[in-house]
């Protein structure tokens, strides 16, 4: 199975990466994009019986190391 | 008393700390590397500054999960005072150690410069040499510095009074200009100014030594 975990910061911390990608596509003159925010995606290849117990494994991986939850919210996609 | 120093890949501050150690204590350090399966008999462990892993993932992340962290958790709620520099505050706050996390400057610049900080408290392992609300001038660099909690972890850890010390003027976008900050305990301090560069009036300022001379003064007394 393949999983892809999403991280993204949340919304009430300050992302200045994301307002400094907005602020270059204004130089571009790309004026009507707003709101840019960067996070990441981690995909690897998970042995597991299903997919439930994948995500359990996968959302186990993700608290103790791939997010700081701290900081950032994630989010899982197994196919 | 014993200092011990725990160098991960990628730590560059480590033979300063060291250099630091031996000038303001007399006392040589040990270097372990964090490969090493325990950490030898210590009333101090440091762990400097630099860019362990990279900073892949994120600062401080890959660092914070070695076996050896292990080994300095058990210390740390033994009581054993630990510092945290700079890129050893990050690795902290990833180890859940200390509250908080550290974002990217808002500037998003590596700033390196000396800057001025208001101490405090001066009534911890760390600082009994400083005065309350001293300020002094330590430098910092660093790209990841921007103290971040949530209201609630920012409410508690001013209530309980963990901060260590903050920069007199607004830097890196940190809440409350927060620039080192304990546990509740107060045997754990990470910052993100390195003292370690300022012992020597030679390069400017020698405020950063008495953090050092504090914690002699600690045993000595």
């Amino acid at each position: 199975m393949r999983a892809i975990v999403y991280i993204r910061l949340k919304t009430e911390v300050l992302d200045p990466q994301g307002q400094a990608i907005e602020s270059a596509l204004k130089n571009l003159g790309e004026n009507n994009i707003n709101n840019i925010r960067q996070g990441k995606l981690i995909e690897m290849d998970i042995e597991a019986k299903n997919i439930q117990e994948a995500e359990e494994k996968i959302e186990k991986i993700t608290k103790s190391l791939l997010a700081n939850t701290v900081i950032e919210e994630y989010s899982i996609e197994i196919s | 008393m014993n200092v011990t120093i725990i160098r991960f890949p990628g730590t560059n501050c480590d033979l300063d700390t060291a250099n630091a150690v031996k000038k303001v204590l007399g006392i040589v350090p040990k270097i372990i590397s964090c490969k090493e399966d325990k950490i030898p008999k210590s009333d101090l462990i440091i762990i400097p500054g630099g860019f362990s892993y990279g900073d892949y993932l994120r600062s401080g992340a890959i660092a914070a999960r070695e076996p050896i962290m292990d080994d300095l958790e058990l210390r740390a709620n033994q009581g054993v005072y630990i510092i945290g520099i700079c890129n050893g505050f990050q690795i902290l706050t990833e180890r859940k150690l200390l509250q908080g996390s550290l974002l990217k400057n808002s500037s998003l610049k590596f700033i390196s410069k000396s800057v001025e900080l208001k101490i405090n408290r001066n009534d911890t392992f760390f600082t009994s040499k400083y005065q309350t609300d001293e300020v002094v001038n330590i430098p910092i660099a660093h790209h990841d510095g921007n103290f971040f909690a949530d209201q609630d972890t920012l409410d508690s850890i001013e209530d309980n009074n963990q901060v260590a010390l903050r920069y007199l003027n607004p830097i890196n976008g940190s809440l409350n200009n927060i620039a080192g900050l304990y546990n509740k305990n107060l045997n754990i301090l990470g910052l993100m100014p390195h003292p370690e560069r300022a012992v020597d009036l030679k390069t400017g300022t020698n405020d950063g030594s008495r953090i050092f001379e504090s914690a002699l003064n600690f045993y000595s007394t």
